[in-house]
Order: C-alpha cells, then sequence, then structure tokens
C-alpha cells in the first residue's frame, strides 16, 4: 500500500448524502453578476428545459424492463441524434453550464451532447462535485503535506485510510450538508449523515461512530427554534437507527448562520489493512451492479443544477429551493450490513457509494479510475418512480445506493448476498476494454437506453478533468477597521470585570450563554453506547473509541483506541482567516492529545460565502493556506475533506467556517483521560502560557456582542510540546484528568470539569497575570490538568523536558470552585446556570 | 444462550458480548430461521427490527424464528427482551401493554438509575430485592402502558422487574422500566443492562448480572 497524494483529483469522490449548495456558476453564467436570484430559472422551468421537449425525452416502446416514460411521445435524444443535429439548441445556461464550458464539452465529443450527457457534465462539472474553484488551493494539502508513515490512502479517494497499528485502519471524512438542512431540517440532516457513513462503507470499513460539527443562528432566534430541533432528531433519527455511536461534535450559535445553518457530518471506519477497498472499475468484463434503494426523483433539483444562488426572502426565491433527498435508514443498515459481508466474502473488485450527481458520478468515477470503460444499460436501473426522464435517472441523489464490481462467475454468489439481507441489486452493466485512442481520450463510457446509446463520453473527462477556476480575491477592506484594536471601540476598550463579585458573576453568566452552556439537550438525543466500544462521548473534549476488542479480554499489552475531535471558530476566522483555521486545527488536535491519544491525521470541512466574492475567496485561499502550513508544521496530515460554497443570504456571507477533524490513536484505551473531576486530592495544574487576548473571544462575544481585534497568537510548536506532554503523561498514567481550554478560557475549563466530575477545587491565580485575563484569556496551547498524588515530580520532569510551562494552581476537593481571595462558586450554582439554558430554549 | 438478530437489530453484538462476559454461551440467531439451536434462552435485543416501520415490533413479531420463540417462552423457556426487544415481546403478546412514544417526543439516550423490585425471574436472580443500578437508557417510544386492569394484575403480581428512579425519563406508567410474565420466565426491560457490562464503555457493570443471573439458573437447573 503506498501513499496516494493527486492533488488533482482531490477530493475527487464528489459528494456524500447529496449535494449542498449548488451551481451559481448557473447565476454568473446568465446574470453576469451572481448577485441574486432576478435572472434564475425555477426547477419547474429547468426541468421542462433539461428534459422536455426540446431536448428529448426518452421514448419509444417500453421494451420488457422498464415502464415507458413521462412524455414518451417525444423524441429520445441520442448520441446519433446529437450528431446528426448538431445545431438544436441546449439549455446549457440554465443547467450551471458556462458557455465557454458548453463548448468546452462539444469539443471533448466533437458533437454536440445528448440531453442525457449535457446533464452528466452539468452536475459533474458543478462546484459540488468538480471543485473548480477550490481546486487550485486545495492543491497545498498535497504539495505540504507531510511525511506521514501513517497514512495508507490520501487525498482524492471516497476518504482517506490511516493506520493505527497492530494491522488496523482507520478511516474517516467529515462533509457538509447545510443547506438541504436548512430548507428541510430532519431530512436534510439525516441524509447527511447517510452520506458520509456511505462513503466510509466504501473503504471498506465498518462504520463504527459519527460526530456532528452544527452552527445555527441566535439561539433566541424563532427560525433557529424550526431549524435546530429538526437538525438534531434528523441526525439521531438516522445515526440511531444505522447503530452508530454519536461521540463528539459540536453546537454553536452566532447570528451569521442565521439562514445558513452549518451541518457537517464525520464519520469513523475501521477495517484491517488488507481490507482497504477503492472505487475502481478494473477487468474488462467483470459485471457492473447497482444495489440498494431504487432510483427515484430525490435531489434532481438540488443535483447542482436546478436551485437558486442564494436565499433571498422573496417568494419567488423560495420557489427556486431544490427538493431534499429522503432518507431510509433501515435500508441502510441493510445496505452496510449485506457490504461488509460481500466484502469479507471477497466478491467485490471495486466499490463506489452513490451520492452526489448520483450515477453520473459512480460510473464515470469508477469507469475512469479503472480500465476506462464500462458500458451501462439505464434501462435495467430499478425505478421509484417510472416516469423518469433518462436525464433524471442519471442525476438522481437518491440515497442508499451502492454500486459495484464484481467478476462474472462471483455474480451468482453476490447476489444471494443481498438477498440475504433483502437489498435489492441488479446487473446494470460491465466493465470494457479501451483502445489505446479510446485511453488516450479518456476513456469510454457507454449508456443505453432500450439498446439505443444516449451516452458516448470518455469517463475522465467527467470525472477529472473538469473545469479548473483562478477566481479573483482580495483582502477585505474592511479587515483592517476590524482587527485595528481601537482605544474606543476595540477588545481593550470593553469594560472588565474586577472583583471578585463581578468575576464570579462572569464566569455564571458565561456558562450560561448558548454557546458555553451544557448541550445534554441535544446530545442525549443520539445513542452513544451502541456498539458498546464507547470510551468518552460528549462533552468529553473527543470521542474516544475501542476498535480492538480481543486484546482487552486475553489481558494482552491494552487494546488500541481512536479519538477524534471537531473544532472550529469562525470569529477567529473572521478576524484573520490564516490564523483562524491554524487555531481550529490547533484545537482540535489539543482536545485529542487531551484524552492521551497521539494526533495522526486531518479531515477538513471548509464552509465559505460565494466564490465568485473576491473577499470570500480571499478568505478561503487563506484559511487553506494556514491549515497546510498547520498540518506541515504539526506533521499530520490532510486526507480528506469537502468544501461547502455559497453559504449566504443576499450579499452577506457567513463568517468563514473551516472545520477541522483530527484522528488519534491511544495503544491502550484503558488509559484514556477523562476531562472531569472525579477525585479529591488531585494538584490542579495549568500548562501553556497565558496573555492578555481577548479578539474574538466568547467573553466579548457573548457579554459585550463585539467582534474586533485579533485572534489568540498560534504558536504551533508550543502545541506540539504540550501534546507530546499530555500523550506521554496519559501513558505513564500520572494525570487522573486533563481538560483543553478553547472558548471561554481557564474558567471555563475548570468549570466544565467540576461539573462533569462532580468534584470541586480550591485554586490561587498567579499573582503575575491580573485575575480576569487568568480567568477568560483565550490564549491557544493551553490545558488544565489534575495530577494524581505522587506523580507531581515526574510530570514536572515531562513538562520541562518538553519546554512547557507548568504552573501549580491548587487541589480537588469540595463541593465549589473556588479562587482563593476572590470568589467561591458552588458546584450547584455552576450546574443550574449551566443547564437551564438550552431547555428553557427548545423544550 | 440465543441472540436474535432480526434485519435492523443493533445491539445484538453487545447483547453476545455479556453473555460472554457472564459465562454463557453465545448463539447467533437469524430471523429467518426457525431453527434455535437448542438454545436454553433467548436475548431479543436492542434496535430497530424492520426499522420500527409500521410499529415498534410489529412487524418482527412475524419473523420466521418467533414462530419457535413464542411457543418456547410458554413452555417456560427464559426470553429476555431489551429495548426493541420488550417491544417485540408485546406485540406478540409473550407480555402486557405497549410502549407509546416519549412523554418528552425526543430520543433519549442517559444513565438510568433502576430499583431492581423482582428477583424471582431467571434474569434477576443474583439481585437483591430493592437493589439500585445504573444501566444506559436509550429510546425513543419508551413509554410503558397498559389498561388499568393490566396494570393492576402487574403490581398484585409483582411482575414489575425494574423501576424507573428519578425523574421518569419516558412517561411510563407507575415508572414501569421492565415487566416479567405470570411464570417469570419471559422479562422485557426498556434500558439497557447489557452496555453495563464493563467500566470501560459503559456508566456500571450493573448490568451484567442480568446474563449471570440467568445462565447461574440454567446450571443449577
Amino acid at each position: 500500500m503506498t501513499v496516494r497524494n493527486e492533488p488533482d483529483v482531490y477530493w475527487g469522490a464528489a459528494g456524500a448524502g447529496g449535494t449542498e449548495r449548488p451551481a451559481v456558476e448557473l447565476a454568473s453564467a446568465t446574470s453576469g453578476a451572481g448577485s441574486g436570484a432576478t435572472t434564475e430559472t425555477t426547477p419547474g422551468a429547468t426541468t421542462e428545459a433539461a428534459s422536455g421537449a426540446t431536448t428529448g425525452r426518452p421514448g419509444g416502446p417500453a421494451g420488457g424492463r422498464a415502464t415507458q416514460p413521462r412524455g414518451a411521445s417525444t423524441t429520445l435524444d441520442t448520441v446519433r441524434r446529437a450528431a446528426e443535429t448538431p445545431d438544436e439548441p441546449q439549455p446549457h445556461a440554465e443547467l450551471g453550464l458556462a458557455d465557454d464550458e458548453y463548448a468546452r464539452i462539444r469539443e471533448i465529443l466533437g458533437r454536440r451532447p445528448s440531453s442525457s450527457e449535457l446533464a452528466m457534465y452539468s452536475v459533474m462539472w458543478s462546484e459540488h462535485c468538480s471543485y473548480k474553484s477550490s481546486k487550485v488551493h486545495l492543491r497545498q494539502f498535497g504539495e505540504k503535506a507531510p511525511e506521514s508513515d501513517a497514512l495508507l490512502v490520501g487525498i482524492g479517494e471516497n476518504a482517506g485510510v490511516v493506520d493505527v497499528g497492530r494491522g488496523y485502519a482507520v478511516t474517516f471524512k467529515i462533509e457538509s450538508h447545510n443547506h438541504p438542512s436548512y430548507v428541510e431540517p430532519y431530512h436534510g440532516a439525516a441524509t447527511g449523515v447517510g452520506g458520509i457513513v456511505r462513503d466510509i462503507l466504501a473503504m471498506g470499513a465498518r462504520p463504527v461512530a459519527v460526530m456532528d460539527a452544527l452552527r445555527f443562528g441566535p439561539a433566541t432566534a424563532s427560525d433557529t427554534r424550526r431549524v435546530l430541533p429538526g437538525v438534531v432528531a434528523g441526525i439521531a433519527g438516522y445515526g440511531n437507527c444505522l447503530g452508530l455511536p454519536n461521540i463528539g461534535g459540536e453546537v454553536v450559535f452566532d447570528a451569521c448562520y442565521a439562514a445558513n445553518p452549518l451541518v457537517n457530518a464525520l464519520c469513523v471506519g475501521v477495517m484491517r489493512h488488507e481490507d482497504v477497498k477503492l472505487a475502481r472499475a478494473h477487468g474488462a468484463g467483470n459485471k457492473v451492479i447497482l444495489l440498494g434503494a431504487g432510483t427515484g426523483p430525490d435531489g434532481i433539483g438540488g443535483a447542482s443544477v436546478l436551485a437558486s444562488a442564494s436565499f433571498d426572502s422573496d417568494a419567488e426565491g423560495s420557489a427556486k429551493r431544490p427538493s431534499v433527498q429522503v432518507g431510509d435508514p433501515f435500508l441502510e443498515k441493510l445496505l452496510v450490513e449485506c457490504c461488509l459481508e460481500l466484502f469479507a466474502a471477497g466478491l467485490v473488485v471495486g466499490v463506489q457509494d452513490l451520492g452526489a450527481a448520483g450515477l453520473s458520478c459512480a460510473t464515470s468515477e469508477m469507469a475512469s479510475a479503472g480500465t476506462g470503460g464500462m458500458r451501462i444499460e439505464l434501462d435495467v436501473v430499478p425505478l421509484r418512480d417510472s416516469t423518469l426522464a433518462t436525464e433524471e435517472i442519471l442525476m438522481s441523489e437518491s440515497q442508499e445506493r451502492m454500486m459495484a464490481v464484481v467478476e462474472p462467475d462471483r455474480v451468482d454468489e453476490f447476489l444471494a448476498v443481498c438477498a440475504k439481507w433483502d437489498v435489492p441489486a441488479t446487473v446494470v452493466g460491465e466493465v470494457t476494454e479501451v483502445s489505446p485512442e479510446e485511453a488516450e481520450r479518456g476513456g469510454r463510457l457507454v449508456i443505453t437506453w432500450q439498446d439505443e446509446v444516449i451516452v458516448d463520453v470518455p469517463p475522465r473527462t467527467l470525472a477529472e478533468e473538469g473545469p479548473v477556476y483562478e477566481r479573483p480575491y482580495a483582502r477585505p477592506a474592511s479587515l483592517d477597521t476590524l482587527q485595528a484594536d481601537d482605544p474606543l471601540y476595540g477588545p481593550s476598550a470593553l469594560p472588565r470585570p474586577r472583583t471578585g463579585a463581578e468575576l464570579r458573576d462572569t464566569l455564571l453568566r458565561l456558562i450560561a450563554s448558548p454557546n458555553l452552556s451544557d448541550k445534554t439537550w441535544v446530545t442525549q438525543q443520539y445513542d452513544r453506547y451502541v456498539q458498546g466500544n464507547t470510551v468518552l462521548a460528549m462533552p468529553h473534549d473527543a470521542g474516544m473509541l475501542r476498535i480492538e476488542e480481543t486484546a482487552a479480554d486475553s489481558g494482552a499489552s491494552g487494546s488500541v483506541g481512536i479519538a477524534v475531535s471537531t473544532d472550529g471558530n469562525s470569529r477567529y476566522t473572521r478576524l484573520d482567516p490564516y490564523a483562524g483555521a491554524q487555531l481550529a486545527l490547533a484545537e482540535a488536535y489539543r482536545n485529542v492529545a487531551a484524552t492521551g491519544a497521539r494526533p495522526l491525521a486531518v479531515t477538513d470541512c471548509l464552509n465559505f460565502g460565494s466564490p465568485e466574492d473576491p473577499e470570500v475567496m480571499w478568505q478561503f485561499a487563506e484559511a487553506v493556506r494556514g491549515l497546510a502550513d498547520g498540518c506541515q508544521e504539526l506533521g499530520i496530515p490532510v486526507t480528506g475533506g469537502n468544501v461547502s460554497f455559497y453559504n449566504q443570504t443576499g450579499e452577506t456571507p457567513i463568517h468563514p467556517t473551516p472545520i477541522v477533524g483530527v484522528l488519534g490513536v491511544i495503544g491502550d484505551v484503558r488509559r484514556g483521560l477523562s476531562h472531569g473531576f472525579a477525585k479529591s486530592g488531585a494538584t490542579v495544574a495549568l500548562l501553556g502560557e497565558t496573555h492578555d487576548e481577548f479578539g474574538g473571544s466568547e467573553w466579548a462575544h457573548a457579554v459585550h456582542g463585539h467582534l474586533g481585534g485579533r485572534p489568540p497568537r498560534v504558536d504551533l510548536a508550543a502545541e506540539r510540546a504540550l501534546a507530546s506532554v499530555l500523550v506521554a503523561a496519559a501513558g505513564e498514567e500520572l494525570l487522573a484528568a486533563a481538560h483543553d481550554l478553547s472558548d471561554g478560557g481557564l474558567a471555563d475549563a475548570l468549570a466544565e470539569a467540576c461539573l462533569h466530575g462532580g468534584v470541586g477545587c480550591r485554586l490561587v491565580l498567579p499573582e503575575r497575570l491580573d485575575p480576569f485575563v487568568a480567568l477568560f484569556s483565550e490564549s491557544a496551547g493551553r490545558a488544565v490538568v489534575a495530577i494524581r498524588p505522587g506523580a507531581e515530580v515526574r510530570f514536572a520532569v515531562l513538562c520541562a523536558a518538553r519546554g512547557v510551562p507548568l504552573t501549580k494552581l491548587g487541589v480537588l476537593g469540595g463541593d465549589a470552585l473556588e479562587f482563593d481571595g476572590l470568589f467561591r462558586v458552588s458546584l450547584d450554582a455552576l450546574r443550574e446556570a449551566n443547564e437551564s439554558t438550552l431547555p428553557a430554549l427548545f423544550d | 444462550m440465543g441472540v436474535v438478530s432480526f434485519p435492523g437489530s443493533l445491539d445484538d453484538r453487545d447483547a453476545v458480548r455479556a453473555v460472554r462476559l457472564a459465562g454463557g454461551e453465545p448463539v447467533a440467531l437469524w430471523h429467518a430461521d426457525r431453527d434455535l439451536a437448542r438454545v436454553d434462552a433467548v436475548v431479543l435485543p436492542g434496535g430497530f427490527s424492520y426499522g420500527d416501520y409500521l410499529r415498534c415490533g410489529a412487524i418482527a413479531r412475524f419473523a420466521p424464528v418467533m414462530e419457535s420463540i413464542v411457543p418456547a417462552a410458554r413452555d417456560g423457556m427464559p426470553v429476555l427482551g431489551i429495548c426493541n426487544g420488550l417491544q417485540i415481546l408485546c406485540e406478540s403478546h409473550l407480555l402486557p401493554g405497549a410502549l407509546t412514544r416519549n412523554a418528552g417526543l425526543h430520543f433519549v439516550c442517559r444513565d438510568q438509575r433502576l430499583r431492581i423490585e423482582n428477583t424471582a425471574t431467571p434474569w434477576t436472580g443474583t439481585y437483591d430485592t430493592g437493589q439500585e443500578i445504573v444501566v444506559p437508557l436509550k429510546s425513543g417510544e419508551g413509554g410503558y402502558t397498559a389498561d388499568a386492569e393490566t396494570l393492576r394484575r402487574l403490581e398484585d403480581e409483582g411482575r414489575v422487574v425494574a423501576r424507573y428512579m428519578g425523574t421518569n425519563p419516558n412517561g411510563s406508567v407507575k415508572d414501569i422500566a421492565g415487566i416479567c410474565n405470570e411464570g417469570g420466565n419471559v422479562v422485557g426491560l426498556m434500558p439497557h443492562p447489557e452496555h453495563a457490562v464493563d467500566d470501560l464503555t459503559g456508566p456500571t457493570t450493573d448490568g451484567l448480572a442480568f446474563f449471570a443471573s440467568v445462565v447461574s439458573s440454567l446450571v443449577s437447573a
């Protein structure tokens, strides 16, 4: 197995559950401005244009296999017909293709595309599937990738695969389902989970856990009361029914997400090294099998073709919202078990999930990555809606479908396993040879409908050779003002609490703020126990799973486990995208280390506004540069991820929000660290340096509604040192607890640790620091630990050897959080403040 | 001890693990198979059998394996239904009553305090009467309900096996968390003892005794 870094096909497998914010090339192509919805066509109109009479619907006798399609009296737009009618007008602009993109398709094919081909190019060359605006920047993740022995499969596959030792491999990836979750919160979020789970399954792994990074508008906004409960119920409804423990994630509120919530779903899977599967259609004569759900009219409007550029409040805008796919978690559960049995029996040559762009994506990507040749009989694809046109079948984003390549003499065995699991499966075509000339052109994918050829294209031109744009970018003019720590308006000008009573009130107010409040209202709707391997789940710094059970049973050298955390602070990124992205990375890295696990690899979900806005594009470019540089410095590669553009309402984009997921490994899960202070007597100490840093802080946000200044300073060398202390100390069992410091600073971290473990502490703050700064600053690279009695000297040696500043604060004990000479607050009062907020808002 | 996998069963492997940790020999039983492989007891695990479409447990009741389990249970074979398993037992009329959506209308996953009230069943023999335990509860349709006459009989005959303590998590009548049939051999529980068998992954190891109880009752029988 070799490391595979292919910047050109970064995140080559498009989409999971379905389509993200769709192609606004539509807007730029038709209006030239991309500034609104005024010139876009409605889904209905576009559907007509795409597959109505002018471009032909499949017609003719239905034959024995497929029901006669709707509009059968019109002509099927075959490849031959396309060649014979070169001048027939085609609605490429309505499908989101720019004039020059359409011209390039004609050049590739040497004729006009058939309507089915046009549909395929339009979805495969959409922003969502082709990464055409982001590709030039994302290349840095490959170019700057640090040397890593752990990477088994890198960027470009459905998900990256990481070696975690003892023959185990772990695959993980995060992906967005933002836009559908705003339109239809329950099914949007549910199918987001379903999609990322199939990505992980397609790598040959058993999915073992999910996490969700969620962003909503203000907690008090009435629309948040529509979106949040629906999203949470959708994640719960799908994930719980699949039997996947939900082990972590985030819930953050900010006005910038009011009409653009973010739903980023992460899935983790485990397999043996030798079981890694790739999406390849190898071996001419091998059969192509479609298994799972029937194909219906799901998400066709969402397939990046038919949707509006951005949400506007007018009625016309709402009519353009794409249809959201509807999930069936029961079928997905069967599909998971069925596929794992097929993999174990060695019945699969290659496998791919069907997500965004459905069959268009699966056929072209598998063919392109294999021999280059494939022939598909579209009329045998099982349909849920017999009136679907060929273009719609090719674009449909119906959930719970997979495509497999199987040797001909194993097909019967394959179908028998599918029958055991009641999973429908149909042979829809085969892998074909290509001539050297065809290979040169990019292979040959032929799709027929009742023996008529409706698609005949080089699949590489769909899957890998889409357009690439170097969009203009420009540093926002307003950034200087925003960053300046103006003596009147900057963060230093905000009135600070001074007295003990004021500091106490500030703490109670902060831990009751929606962002820092207890999230049990959300997380108790998720099953965190199923599969029986969850070591840590919410609200711990990272989720931790046991992945090797047998060693524990035999009492061997400990069971291997993994830890995963997702983080992202969009206020920091708004103030400085380069630093903000690195701070997100550093926090996830620190969170994983705080559980005792060694960070190994990164996945990211990059949520931004419109790439056609040069200021947004600058934010994107800076964030990617920051992340790539940060990964290089921390020595952990990006293995895959997802970009979500067009998260904006009208002209107003969300704060740039890169969500970073870090995966770590721990040799013995029984040495994993909780963040709860549970036992009296341990020494409480602070690791790292504290500075006066309040730009973008939770205090400025929650208390003053202020955003300005600069985010905390990034010191990745210090992060590395801190992580190495935490991992070593966990391994030597020197610590009783560890908790990373982030939003809300030391005070919030201590409150969480006391509440979670149920034991208070008596502390003395360092004299050299102003108490407010010591308690609430958000300086990075810090953690608070509880050192086991007797281990203090050894732990101090570890810290000194690695140059990590260690400040003893006090001891665990009692039922209050007490700062000598400042204030004391009982755990009951902390709990009351921390736990009442979300139930009061959402029950 | 047999552990049945229906399509959509989720906690079947966890039940297998619990049986093994309790010293029993787990045997996987398949929903489409009427053969019970000569097992001495059966666990119907949690999950969403057949997607819980139509009504929780309503389709699983008609699975071929149930054609063998129902008469065996009536003949006295120990059967434990956990969560979805309890729903299946109610749908099969091996246990009275039914489960409704949680009072809060949300799925609830939490560490739940219970009181064991009946230790005369093969599944609870090693507990002390009145013993308090903590095991995970995770369900969306966990509110037990039955008509007044049935409830009266359950109470009078001591057939409430376990009761929720503290705040009622799901609106179950009389805080009922688990019940048994007249013979005591069929027990249904909404909470999940199989997820409290190892300190590493569960809140406690309080659940192990359900499986250890039946193992010791079978050995001594």
